[in-house]
Formats: C-alpha cells, sequence, structure tokens
C-alpha cells in the first residue's frame, strides 16, 4: 500500500496520500442537514499491512487543521515535517506499523482531498463555497465508514484521535458498537462547552469580517488571509496553557529587553502568533474552517441520545478515555463526565488524566506518557478475543 | 510537571512490603474468570497478578495519574479516579470481588466506602493493620509512644492510614452493617516480612487481618440505596 522507507530512524518513512471517489448511483451520501453529496472523494493514507484475519486496523481521526498525512514524509526535503501523529506512528512507535494497520482520512468537508468547500461543484461547474451543504460529525464518521468498507477492513482493532478526532472516535462508537474493538478519545469531549462556541464563533467573525472573504466567493490564491489568520491565533491561544506560554516564552522580547513603544510584535509570544497564523493561511481554507467548526458546535451526545448513559448503551468495544490536566478548552471533567456515563451504562471503560502543562494540544507533543498508554492499551486488545 | 491535583499526597512506598504481603491469599479468594474490582489499585501489582494467574475480568481504580499510567501501561483496565466519588456509578453486585487493600483506613469516609464496596460486590476483601497487637499496647502503655514497626513504618505526621481500628472493632463494624464474614485470617508479620498465621486472640497476637465479607441482607442493602 504505501512505499516504506525507514531512512529516518523510527519513521514509516516516503508516503502518499491516496484517494478514492464515491461516484456509484448508491454512493449518495445523505447528510444530517438534509442535503445530499455526491459524488465523493475521500483522501486517506495508510501504514503498516492489514493482516490476513483483518483484524489488526486502528483508525485514526484526525483533528481540526490535521489532514489525512498523519505519518512519514512525502518528500526527500530533509526540512519538511513529518505527518501530525508521527510521534505515535511508526515502526516500534505506540501505533506500531510492525504490528498495525493505520488508516487516517481527511474529514469530509475537509480541503486536503476529501470534498469540501474548496472544492468545484460539478452540478454547477463552479466551486461550492458557501453552497456546500452542512455537514455534522455523524455525517464525518459516516464516510470514514464508507472509506474501510472500500479497503476492506470489518472490524477494527481501535479508533482514535484527540480533540475533533477525539468527537469523531466518540461518534464512531455509538453509530458502528460492532465494528470497533476498542475506542481511544483523547481530549474529547460529548459537547463543546459555550466557552469553545464562543472562541469558534470569534474565529468566524474574524473571516467574515475579512473584506476578501466576499461571502465565500473567493478565488484560492485570494484568501481572505488576515481574516484566517487571526482565526487561528485566536484559536492557537486556547491549545496551549498559560504555563506552557511561560515556559516557552516568558515575557522575552523580540529585540533585547527594552520595549519598543511600538505597536507591531515586540514581544516574541506575539510574534509566535503571527508565524502560527501567516503558516496557518497557506495550508487551510477558510469556508471549510467556518464549517468544520459549526460541526464541532452542533456536535452533542447528550441531546441526540437524551442523555449519555443512554448514548453509550449500545457499545460493546472497551474504552479508554484520556485527558490532560493543564487542557482548559475540552478540560478533564468533561472526559471524566464520559467515563461517569460509560460506567453507568456498564462498559469497560479506563481513564488516565495525564499530567501535562502543554495544554489540549498535548496530545500531539512528546514529554508526557500517552504513548505508553495507548501501547498498554492496544496491546490488551490485541489479546482480548 | 504535573498539575496540582496531581501531587501525590503521601509517600506509600515505606508500606509496600506490607501491602503486597497478603496478595497470595487474595489471589486464593479470588476465582477464575472472576470481574474483580481492586480499589486503589497502586501501580497494579495484585491486579497483575490477578489477571495473570485467575483470568479476572480487572478493573482497577487509582487517584495517581503515574499509577494509572503505569497500570495503563501494563494492559490493565484502570479509571483515574477519587475512590469515594465514582463507585455510586456502578451498578449493584456489578463485581464479583472488590479488594480494599490496605485501603480502608486511608480514606476520610470509610464507612460509605465499605458500604458502596459492599453495595457493588457480592465478595469484599478488606484487609487492615491490627492497632490491638500486643506490642502497640505494651509501646503505649510504657513508653507512652506510638508504633513505629513494620506493619505501620509511618510517623504520626506522614501516614497515609489517617485512622486506625482494631480486630474486635472491625467485626463489630460487621454486624452493624450485616455483613455476613465469609473468611476471617490474622497474620503476625515478622521482620523478614513473612506472615505467621495466628488462630488464638488475634486481636491481641496478629499485626493484619483479611477478612472476606459478603451483603446479605436485602434490608441492608436498601438502607445503603438511601
Amino acid at each position: 500500500m504505501t512505499r516504506k522507507e525507514s531512512s529516518r530512524n523510527g519513521s514509516i518513512g516516503l508516503v502518499k496520500t491516496h484517494s478514492v471517489t464515491f461516484s456509484g448511483a448508491d454512493s449518495v451520501l445523505h447528510l444530517e442537514s438534509g442535503n445530499t453529496l455526491h459524488p465523493l472523494t475521500v483522501a486517506y493514507e495508510t501504514y503498516g499491512e492489514l493482516s490476513s484475519e483483518k483484524d489488526n486496523a486502528i483508525l485514526v481521526c484526525h483533528a481540526l487543521s490535521g489532514d489525512a498525512h498523519a505519518a512519514g514524509y512525502h518528500t526527500r526535503n530533509p526540512r519538511e515535517k513529518p505527518g501530525w501523529w508521527d510521534l505515535m506512528i511508526g515502526p516500534g512507535k505506540p501505533l506500531d506499523t510492525n504490528r498495525y494497520f493505520v488508516v487516517c482520512s481527511n474529514f469530509l468537508g475537509g480541503c486536503k482531498g476529501t470534498t469540501g468547500p474548496a472544492d468545484i461543484d460539478p452540478a454547477t461547474g463552479r466551486r461550492y463555497g458557501l453552497k456546500f451543504p452542512f455537514y455534522t460529525v455523524k455525517d464525518m464518521v459516516k464516510v470514514q465508514k464508507w472509506l474501510l468498507d472500500y479497503l476492506g477492513i470489518e472490524k477494527l482493532l481501535a479508533v482514535t484521535g484527540g480533540s475533533l478526532g477525539g468527537m469523531q472516535v466518540l461518534q464512531w462508537s455509538i453509530s458502528y458498537p460492532e465494528k470497533i474493538k476498542g475506542a481511544i478519545p483523547i481530549a474529547a469531549t460529548a459537547r463543546l462547552s459555550p466557552q469553545a462556541i464562543a472562541f469558534n464563533e470569534v474565529a468566524r467573525q474574524a473571516i467574515m469580517s475579512d473584506p476578501s472573504w466576499n461571502y465565500g466567493l473567493y478565488e484560492p490564491d485570494m484568501q481572505p488571509e488576515s481574516g484566517l489568520a487571526l482565526a487561528r491565533m485566536i484559536a492557537h491561544i486556547t491549545y496551549l496553557s498559560e504555563k506552557a506560554m511561560l515556559r516557552k516564552f516568558s515575557r522575552r522580547m523580540i529585540n533585547g529587553t527594552e520595549p519598543g513603544f511600538k505597536l507591531e510584535a515586540d514581544f516574541q509570544v506575539e510574534s509566535y502568533l503571527h508565524h502560527q497564523g501567516s503558516t496557518f493561511v497557506k495550508r487551510f481554507d477558510a469556508n471549510t474552517y467556518l464549517y468544520i467548526t459549526r460541526a464541532m458546535d452542533y456536535f452533542d451526545l447528550h441531546q441526540e441520545y437524551g442523555n449519555l448513559k443512554k448514548a453509550f448503551e449500545p457499545c460493546t468495544g472497551s474504552f479508554l478515555v484520556i485527558s490532560f490536566t493543564s487542557d482548559w478548552l475540552f478540560p478533564p471533567a468533561q472526559s471524566q463526565e464520559l467515563v461517569k456515563a460509560l460506567r453507568q451504562a456498564g462498559q469497560n471503560v479506563s481513564y488516565c488524566n495525564i499530567g501535562s502543562d502543554q495544554g489540549h494540544d498535548a496530545f500531539l507533543l512528546p514529554g508526557n506518557r500517552l504513548g505508553d498508554v495507548l501501547s498498554g492499551f492496544l496491546t490488551r486488545l490485541e489479546k482480548e478475543s | 510537571m504535573p498539575a496540582r491535583d496531581d501531587k501525590v499526597r503521601f509517600d506509600w512506598q515505606k508500606s509496600l512490603p506490607r501491602d503486597r504481603e497478603l496478595d497470595p491469599l487474595i489471589l486464593d479468594i479470588a476465582r477464575p474468570r472472576e470481574r474483580v474490582l481492586d480499589l486503589g489499585c497502586g501501580r497494579g501489582e495484585l491486579l497483575s497478578k490477578l489477571k495473570q494467574e485467575k483470568q479476572v475480568r480487572e478493573q482497577g481504580i487509582e487517584l495517581n495519574a503515574d499509577h494509572v499510567a503505569d497500570c495503563l501501561a501494563r494492559g490493565l483496565s484502570v479509571i483515574q479516579a477519587d475512590l469515594e466519588e465514582g463507585l455510586h456509578d456502578f451498578l449493584g453486585d456489578y463485581f464479583d470481588l472488590v479488594i480494599l487493600n490496605q485501603v480502608l483506613l486511608t480514606v476520610k469516609t470509610p464507612l460509605t466506602l465499605l458500604q458502596q464496596a459492599l453495595r457493588i460486590g457480592q465478595r469484599v476483601v478488606v484487609t487492615f493493620p491490627n492497632f490491638a497487637h500486643w506490642r502497640i499496647r505494651l509501646k503505649l502503655m510504657f513508653q507512652g509512644r506510638l508504633p513505629l514497626n513494620q506493619t505501620l513504618p509511618y510517623k504520626w505526621y506522614e501516614t497515609p492510614e489517617i485512622r486506625v481500628t482494631t480486630i474486635k472493632d472491625f467485626q463489630e463494624l460487621c454486624r452493624e452493617l450485616q455483613a455476613e464474614i465469609l473468611e476471617q485470617r490474622f497474620f503476625q508479620l515478622n521482620y523478614l516480612m513473612h506472615n505467621r498465621k495466628i488462630s488464638f486472640w488475634p486481636n491481641l497476637r496478629s499485626t493484619v487481618a483479611l477478612f472476606c465479607l459478603r451483603q446479605n441482607s436485602s434490608f441492608a442493602q436498601e438502607e445503603i440505596l438511601k
């Protein structure tokens, strides 16, 4: 499936993004919003080999700004950064590609190969823009299920992901309980807090008040750059913690120690945020950002299933819930609420509130015990019959 | 750096030999493939043995994040939580065996914890140090000092055990709770940490006790649920 070259230590090596288009008459995607989408292209990557029993597949769901490229490298350029979860996926790593077949796909409505607002609507020959139908986390999971069917995977050893990826994991365990042996929601929640919705709204307003946004009608090279960059800067603050910022930047100035008495970036934390914003606009579509944050806002397992305990009653697999002590965007209390409901529903659940000062983004970073915990749980799932 | 709620409140190292001493007995009490809950499971030493030797379906609850991570890395099913908060979420008689190994005297509300354990478990194993051992009595009487030995290795200001009990006091509580004592075993741990079984005058002669209890009265069951 993938071309393996382990030139870099512990790395899966060179990988390629594949894509599949569901265009048959029977593959019209019916969305929760009542709309349909057809045809549908899904971008995905796979690492490792599917066993002959097809029992070693792990689905990785990416977060808001991620994509199908979870591990390895696309080029031989030594300056290229590896996939977003290369820390966890590769030979000998917790999601050990010598043992597991790891699948990661760009979610529905994404801008990295899977059909989304930036793509051409075959009905009109123009970009979807705001004509793109609203989609939900449940719709995203449905599309992932299509992909697994296409890949011939009947049952997943595990499904995992952090943040929005963790919300997809929860939806997987409810939508297709018989299809998964283990579910690992990381830094996830059954519903966003009003505080998190507020941050999403400010980010959306930042995009929509940029004149270049033009009600979603912009050419890809004419993005509402300042709006999208601002949205990213706001969001990035919520992914860190006060302590992490203090450790990383303190109050250090960019030039020297004296205040420059100017409005341009003077503190290091400012230039860091500007950098985050300006690199983000090169790789992300503004309309996608609007839609995907909306999908997060609408995700609410309490409301959809009556209560959380009822939501988890049909589940069959084992759960490993993970939160991080310094995460204030999806705080540990929200994970503990999941654990409580799972327990009340009689599910097998493990939970660890991993000590870290890295905030919400801790699942993407080294320096905590996530790796140990993941590999222990996956090994246990393998042994369970 | 771990956040505040992750701080280890006590150093449990000193009593580790004592805490592991009765593991073989608990292994004997557990039956194959039972559903077992270890409350305050630490790094999962006992649960691992139970899983290996008795193929139990294990569940642990532990507060210390690092210990929980150790348990999970070993492939055990463990929830990080405060013992005194989360037990009421479990259904009645959900577990075949609930273990309170040297844990009951460390919590703020031992009575509630024991009642909850009796509710969610068909059988409950409780172990604790016996404060009525003759050496402790003599030391108090002649020296006016608290014990400091292999069963009670902590000074008064550092001990994770925030209260003491005796075999007789515990038996009386079992009567009050209408908990049937299925098994009771008494031991004296010697300096080599080998346990010697005590049959006569256990309250005077044993340093640690192990009880296996069952809640058999439906009346008491209802009382608990109130």
